[in-house]
This record gives structure tokens, sequence and C-alpha cells, in this order.
């Protein structure tokens, strides 16, 4: 699926995934209100991968509802929301429900505003209050994308399934991290620093897959720094029960979509695998 | 790879009271007509289209309309100073045809008058329609005239050339010559007549817009436009009338930065 934060922030563009073959697709995060984000330059490129401040920008929930109708839902959409407390994720929960499949809670962005994004991911007992609240107030099921800018994920992560979490998305961006230009000695980004995404994150995103998986009963939808079918059966093998596709895109265009699938169906083909939930966790049978 | 790439303006060109031409020493390699760089100030990052391109010099230049904060910064830089360039970016002007009729508006030019030097520098029979509100405003003159396009210039009031819109202009010069191309840029509602007429003349055309642009790099869904969800950043900003069917709404509205919309005046 589409990734939240890349190209989900309008229907045209969601669509536009869907088409190139993403299986669902996850809406850039919005807010109640108007946000314009940070000034520019909000994204910048690093050894593998970027590394972006955008800020959330977002034209709020009742802007972004109209994108929401427009939805072809040719493949499930889950809306990716953001807030600072359990009443307004609730609330834009409650204003979205009919009009999406599925929720993506997102309380891990790493360059948010104070209160919001990761802040509350790294704090186990807010990130159950603000699940349990949007549990009680919608019927469709809602996934949590967790933060690896953590000391213990599992812990997180526990507690997301404690509160009625349906699946948990792993991971959001890593750091966040800096790129200063040698010339002027600035910091690139305007917001100086932001949440490092692309192939170079895959391995702790595969660690934490790796690790959580053991330890809950829901599934896990593995996502950073996927660019080809390899990594996909990666993440699968960690323990993922599918994955998302972001930054990658930089490089592969939409295309992405249609090679990923055409690499692991011929890897499926080619070693007699039926279905994707056979690769699932096969890392775990492994003995040293 | 996408990071700002540090350059000092090498001179700059007062091209009219409101308009400056920043020059560069730049290894010219894939640049063409219709590329846009991301250009960084130090305090904010803006997209703007390449003006002139001199492959022999090693040279771009960069015209920039002061028409608010970052743009009013940028024009009170002096030569020396420095600034961040990246890019080239987005998919440029096709050249193509041997008779091609240019049509620019305002700070539209921009593109347009690196496409008449490269057009004309490979033998395409370049015509430009130069569209201003009024005589000083009008841009490069004297570049299209010296790149050996033929210049039609026209202003709202009449000051210099025809007097009128540049699309009347552009409706004559159709009639009367046969254009194999038409290339365009400048205000949507310009644009928008030029696309109709150039469905009557059944000419193929190519048009460059413009959206809010963030990261210019094709991730960030900013510049997307409905209903099809190009990113004018990668698939355009140049497109060609067929694909401009499809961009519904081209004239109609644009996305602010925070993705709110707002009507095309």
């Amino acid at each position: 699926m589409l990734a939240a934060g890349i190209l989900g922030s309008t229907a045209s563009s969601l669509n536009w995934a869907a088409r190139s073959g993403a299986g669902a697709v996850v809406t850039k995060s919005f807010g109640l209100s108007p946000n314009k984000g940070y000034a520019n330059p909000t994204t910048v490129e690093v050894t593998g991968g970027v590394i972006n401040a955008i800020g959330l920008s977002n034209p709020g929930v009742e802007n972004f509802k109209d994108e929401l109708v427009k939805l072809n839902k040719s493949v499930p959409a889950i809306a990716s929301l953001y807030g600072a407390n359990p009443e307004e994720f609730s609330e834009i929960a409650a204003r979205v429900e009919s009009l999406v499949d599925a929720l993506e809670l997102n309380v891990s962005c790493p360059h948010a505003m104070e209160g919001c994004g990761s802040t509350i991911g790294q704090d186990p007992l807010l990130t159950e209050e603000i699940v349990r609240s949007v549990k009680r107030t919608v019927k469709i099921p809602v996934f949590v994308k967790l933060t690896p800018n953590v000391t213990d994920i599992v812990e997180i992560a526990l507690h997301a399934q404690d509160a009625g979490a349906d699946a948990l998305t792993m991971i959001n961006s890593l750091g966040p991290g800096m790129r200063i230009d040698i010339e002027t000695g600035k910091p690139i980004l305007k917001n100086k620093f932001g949440g490092l995404s692309g192939p170079a994150v895959k391995p702790v995103a595969i660690r934490c897959v790796y690790d959580v998986f053991d330890s809950v009963d829901i599934p896990i939808i593995g996502v950073g720094g996927i660019r080809d079918h390899e990594d996909v059966l990666e993440f699968l093998y960690a323990g993922a029960s599918c994955v998302q596709i972001g930054t990658s895109i930089m490089y592969e265009g939409m295309d992405i979509f249609g090679k990923i699938l055409n690499g692991l169906e011929r890897f499926m083909d080619e070693r007699g695998y039926g279905s994707v939930d056979e690769l699932v966790g096969i890392a775990h049978n492994s003995q040293y | 790879m996408h990071v700002p790439k540090i350059v000092k303006i090498k001179r700059i060109i007062e091209e009219s009271p409101t308009v400056k031409t920043f020059m560069f020493d730049w290894e010219v390699k894939n640049e063409i007509p219709g590329h846009f760089m991301m250009v960084w100030n130090f305090y904010d990052e803006k997209p703007m289209s390449i003006s002139m391109i001199d492959p022999l010099k090693n040279e771009i230049g960069i015209s920039i309309k002061n028409i608010g904060k970052f743009t009013g910064q940028v024009h009170e830089l002096s030569p020396g100073d420095k600034l961040g360039l990246r890019g080239p970016y987005g998919r440029g002007f096709h050249i193509t045809g041997s008779k091609v009729l240019a049509v620019g508006g305002g700070i539209g030019m921009a593109p347009i008058v690196a496409f008449s030097e490269e057009a004309s520098r490979i033998g395409v029979d370049v015509h430009v329609i130069s569209a201003a509100g009024t005589m000083n405003e009008l841009l490069f003159n004297d570049r299209i005239q010296r790149s050996g396009s033929k210049l039609l210039t026209c202003t709202d009031d009449g000051s210099h050339g025809f007097c009128g819109f540049g699309t009347d202009l552009a409706e004559k010069a159709m009639s009367e010559d046969d254009y194999d191309m038409i290339v365009s840029c400048g205000p949507e509602i310009m644009m928008k007549k030029l696309f109709e007429m150039v469905e009557k003349f059944k000419i193929p055309a190519q048009f460059s817009m413009e959206r809010y642009m963030k990261c210019g790099m094709g991730l960030c869904g900013q510049c997307c436009v409905d209903d099809l969800g190009w990113r004018v950043c990668v698939e355009g900003p140049v497109f060609w009338t067929d694909e401009l069917k499809m961009i519904t709404e081209f004239d109609k509205y644009k996305r602010d930065s925070s993705g709110v919309k707002h009507s095309i005046p």
C-alpha cells in the first residue's frame, strides 16, 4: 500500500497509486484545522534516502473530506490522522469514519508541532489512551503507526494492542536527522532537522517488526525503505503481513507498485508459495 | 542528489522595473527550456523557471519577478552573493517542428525566451508573442531578436506593439501562418484561451503550468493536479494539449501550502 505522507494529499494522487498497483492507500496525515507546515526547504536527499520536515501540512479535516469522497474505492482507503490528545483524535476519526475503510493514527511523526506526533508515540500511556478513545468512537479498524525512536518499541506496541489497536504500522521516519550545507554552515532544512526515510532506515524497520512480531497477536504493516520485492520479502519474513511504500517513489516513480508485485509473484511462483501468509514470520523459525 | 548546490551570483540583469535575471556559473548537462530549479536563499526555497541556458559558457540564468517576501529578498542580493540551487527539475519543452509559435505572458516569458534561443539555434523558425501589461514590463526583447526568432509584442495599454491580449495576437498569427507547434507559459486564463485555439486550429501544443511546490522531487504531493494526480514537479510543468485536457483543475483552482483549494480568478 501507499504509505502515509507521500503523494497522499489529494484523492487524485491516491487514486493514481491505486491504479498503479497499490493494494490500499493511506492518506497524508490530517488534523482538525488547516496547517501550512514548515517553510521550505522541507526535504533534502541524504545517502540512502531523504530527510523531511514538511510539518504535517494539510487542509484540515473538513477540507480533506472533499478529497475522501472522491476516492474511487477500487482499493481500501486508510485515513492517517494526527492530533494532540484523545479528544482531537476521536473527533477527527468520527468525522471521517463513513468515508474510509480504516484509520491509521499518526503518533510517530518526528518533526511534528509540540505535543503531536512522536511526542505521543514515545509515551506508552498516552498512546494507549488515544487508541482507546478512538476505538470507542469508531467501528472501522484502527491502525497505530509507531515511531522507532524509543528505547523499547515492544512496550509501546503492547500498549497499543491492549487499547484495542487492530494493526500496527511500523515504522515512521527515523531520527530526526540533519544535513548541514558545508559552504555556508547552515542546516539545509528550515526546521533544521527532519525524519529520515528511504533505504537507509530499512534495517531498523526490519528489526522493529521482528522484535514486535513475537510479542503481539495483531497484524503488523511493515514500512521503511522498501524499494524492491526483496525488501518486501525481508519485511514479510520479519513478521509483517503487508507493507507500505513511500520514499522510494522518488527513485522508481509510481511504477514501483507494479514492479514489486511482479517481482514478488515471480519469486513466489518459483518457490511454490501460494499465499503471502506462508512467508510471514519465516525468520522466526530459524534457530541459532 | 536532491541537495542544493551553493553558487555565487555572477551578474544581475535588470529586465524590467520588477524583474531581474540572476546569472550563475553552472555546468550545463541536461538542462532544457521549461525546466525549473529550486532556489534557496537560506530563508525559504521556491521553484523558478530557468530563463537562460548557455552550454558554451556553462551559465544558467533565472529570472525572478518581485512579487512577495521571498522574491523581494532575492531582489536585494548583489553579484557575489550566494544562493542554493537544486535541479534541474521537471519535464521541459519538447523542441520539435519547423515553425513554432511561442506565447509568453508576463514572467511566463522566462522559459519562453530560453525556448526561443534554443529552438532558433537548432534551426526552428520561432515566432514569439511576448505579452505584458505595459511597455516597460515587456521582457527579453533584445535576446529574442538576437536569437533569430521573430518577435511580436503586445501590451494591454498599447504602449508597445499590438494593443490587446497575447491571445488575440496569437489567434491572428495562427490564422495567418502555418505553425506545427505552439508552446506557452503565462497566466492560466491566457493558456486556457490558447488551449481552445489550438484545439480549433488543430495544432499540437505544450503548456507550462505552475502549482505550489514543496519538495520538488515528486514525494510530498503538494503540486499534484486533479484528476489524475500528476505531479507538476515531475510529470510537468510542461503538459501537452491531450494531457491538459485531463487536468480538470486547469484554469479553475489551485491548492495553497496547506492544500486548501482556491479558485483561479
